[in-house]
C-alpha cells in the first residue's frame, strides 16, 4: 500500500481527504501509483498527467522521503520507504501566482 | 411569476444569481468549483435544470462539470478531449508549424433539443461534441482538417474556438468563429466546413484584403427568428450578413470605438443589438473610463449609449466575449459581466442597469436561463 497526499483543489475535487491510500500493482513507480490513483478515483484523470501524453503535468512536482521526484522516469522505483507506506508520495502544485 | 437563473463564470469559480422576473432582487449562490478558471457556464435548452460548466487551471487542466438540479450540485464528467487521428500542426507565434496541443474548453453549447448533446469550443482550435451529458468527447474533425488549418495562427489570447451557434431552423447547420483564424459554417452538422469571412477587413495584420482565414472574430450573435441574418463584434469592426455569412459588412456607424468583444441580440427584436465599446486592443478597458453599452435598434449603423445606472466616470473594466447575454422576458432583460467583478443586468432592454454583484473575481462568462 502506497501513501499518497494530494494537493487540496484534486481532494476538492474527488471530494476525498487529502492523504489517501492506493494498492499498487506490481513494483511501486510513479506510474504504477497514479494508475491506481486514477482507477480509485476517475475524477482525477487528466489532473495530474497529461490525458494524451500521460506526462506530469507542468505546474505539479512528485516528492517523496525529500526528494524531488519530479524528473525521474515514470517507471522508475519509487523509494522503499514509499513503497513500504512508511513515507507518503506528495503530489505538489507548483507555488505560481494568480 | 417567471424567473432568472444567471450563471456566472469567473477567474475563480461559478456563480448562480437567481432572481424573480421583475429582476431586482437577487440571490447570490457560490462559488462553484472555487480557486478554478469557469470559463463557461451554459443550461440545456431542452432541460434547465441541466447544466454544464467549463472549468480549469493551468495546474490541474480540464475538468468538465454536470448539474442536474439547476446548478445546486454538481459531478464531474468526461475530460479527455482526444483530437482524432492524426493531429497535423498550425502555425505558432513566430510563424513556424506547431502540433496541435489541448488546453482548455472556452465554450460550451448544449444542444436545444436533447439534454444528454452538448459542443465543447476548445483551444487549440477544435469542435468536440458530446452526445451522453459530457461524459465522452468525440472531436467534430471536419473543422480543424479543413485546408486552411495548417494556416491557422492564435492571437494573443491563444487559438481558441470561442463562439458556436446552433442555427434553429436547421439542425444541420452551425457556426463557428476561432481567434484569430475566423468565423466558419457547416452545413452537414459538423461534416464539412468552409470559411465564411468574405468582406472582413484585417488591414492592420493581414496584408491580402480577400484572406479567406486569419480574421480575429471576437464573437457572432444571432436572432434565432432570424437565423441568417448574424452580427459580429471583430477584433476591429462591428459586422453584420445577411446571408448567413456568405458576406458581410461593417456596421460599426457612430460607435465610439468599433473594438470590443461581446455582441448580442435582443431577444424580441432581431434588429436591436448591443455591443460595449472597448478603447482599443492594447487598452482593454471603456473609452473615456465610462462604463456603456451601445444598442442599435436598426440592426447596426447608428448606436445609442446606454449609461443609466453604469459607473460614467474611472471605470478601467473589460467585458469579456461570453460574458454578455440576454434574458427572453418581456421586456428582455440584457446581462453583462466584467473583469472587475460587476455582473450587471438591465430588466428594461438596456435602458437602466444595476449591479446584481458588485465583487467577483473577474467575470469570464454570464449566461441566463428564463425559468417558468
Amino acid at each position: 500500500m502506497v501513501r499518497v497526499v494530494l494537493p487540496q483543489p484534486l481532494a476538492a475535487l474527488a471530494r476525498i481527504d487529502r492523504e489517501q491510500t492506493v494498492e499498487v500493482q506490481g513494483a511501486a513507480t510513479q506510474r504504477a501509483v497514479i494508475d491506481a490513483l486514477e482507477t480509485a478515483y476517475p475524477v482525477l484523470r487528466g489532473t495530474i498527467r497529461d490525458s494524451a501524453t500521460h506526462r506530469r503535468r507542468a505546474y505539479l512536482r512528485f516528492f517523496a522521503c525529500g526528494l524531488d521526484l519530479s524528473h525521474e522516469a515514470p517507471d522508475a522505483l519509487l523509494p522503499e520507504e514509499v513503497a513500504a507506506g512508511r513515507e507518503p508520495f506528495l503530489v505538489v502544485g507548483a507555488m505560481a501566482g494568480g | 411569476m417567471s424567473s432568472v437563473r444567471v450563471l456566472a463564470g469567473t477567474r475563480k469559480g461559478a456563480f448562480v444569481l437567481t432572481s424573480d422576473g421583475a429582476r431586482r432582487n437577487w440571490e447570490v449562490a457560490g462559488p462553484h468549483f472555487p480557486g478554478w478558471e469557469v470559463f463557461h457556464v451554459k443550461g440545456s435548452p431542452a432541460d434547465p435544470n441541466r447544466i454544464y460548466a467549463a472549468q480549469h487551471t493551468d495546474w490541474f487542466g480540464q475538468v468538465v462539470q454536470r448539474s442536474d438540479d439547476g446548478g445546486r450540485t454538481w459531478n464531474a464528467v468526461g475530460n479527455d478531449f482526444a483530437y482524432e487521428g492524426e493531429t497535423g500542426t498550425h502555425l505558432w507565434y513566430d510563424g513556424t508549424p506547431h502540433p496541435w496541443e489541448f488546453k482548455r474548453v472556452w465554450h460550451v453549447e448544449p444542444s436545444p433539443s436533447d439534454p444528454d448533446t452538448v459542443y465543447a469550443g476548445v483551444e487549440d482550435a477544435a469542435l468536440f461534441r458530446s452526445t451522453d451529458g459530457g461524459k465522452s468527447w468525440g472531436e467534430v474533425s471536419g473543422l480543424r482538417r479543413h485546408p486552411t488549418g495548417p494556416q491557422w495562427q492564435p492571437g494573443a489570447g491563444g487559438l481558441c474556438l470561442h463562439t458556436v451557434l446552433l442555427a434553429p431552423n436547421d439542425p444541420k447547420r452551425l457556426y463557428t468563429a476561432i481567434s484569430a483564424a475566423g468565423a466558419f459554417r457547416s452545413d452537414d452538422a459538423g461534416e464539412s466546413w468552409r470559411p465564411v469571412n468574405r468582406g472582413l477587413q484585417s488591414e492592420g495584420f493581414l496584408p491580402e484584403p480577400d484572406a479567406e482565414v486569419g480574421h480575429c472574430v471576437h464573437r457572432l450573435a444571432m436572432h434565432p427568428a432570424r437565423p441568417d441574418v448574424l452580427f459580429m463584434q471583430k477584433h476591429w469592426d462591428v459586422m453584420r450578413s445577411d446571408d448567413a455569412g456568405e458576406s458581410w459588412r461593417e456596421i460599426s456607424g457612430n460607435l465610439p470605438s468599433d473594438f470590443g468583444f461581446p455582441v448580442e441580440v435582443h431577444a424580441h427584436e432581431p434588429d436591436t443589438v448591443y455591443v460595449v465599446p472597448i478603447k482599443s486592443d492594447s487598452e482593454h478597458y471603456p473609452p473615456d473610463g465610462r462604463l456603456r453599452v451601445y444598442r442599435s435598434r436598426t440592426g447596426g449603423d447608428e448606436w445609442e449609449a446606454l449609461t443609466e445606472g453604469l459607473p460614467q466616470r474611472d471605470c478601467y473594466v473589460n467585458v469579456l466575449r461570453d460574458a454578455m447575454t440576454v434574458d427572453t422576458l418581456d421586456p428582455c432583460g440584457v446581462y453583462f459581466g466584467t473583469t472587475g467583478g460587476q455582473v450587471y443586468v438591465s430588466p428594461d432592454a438596456g435602458d437602466t442597469w444595476m449591479p446584481i454583484v458588485r465583487d467577483l473575481p473577474a467575470v469570464l462568462s454570464v449566461e441566463v436561463q428564463t425559468l417558468p
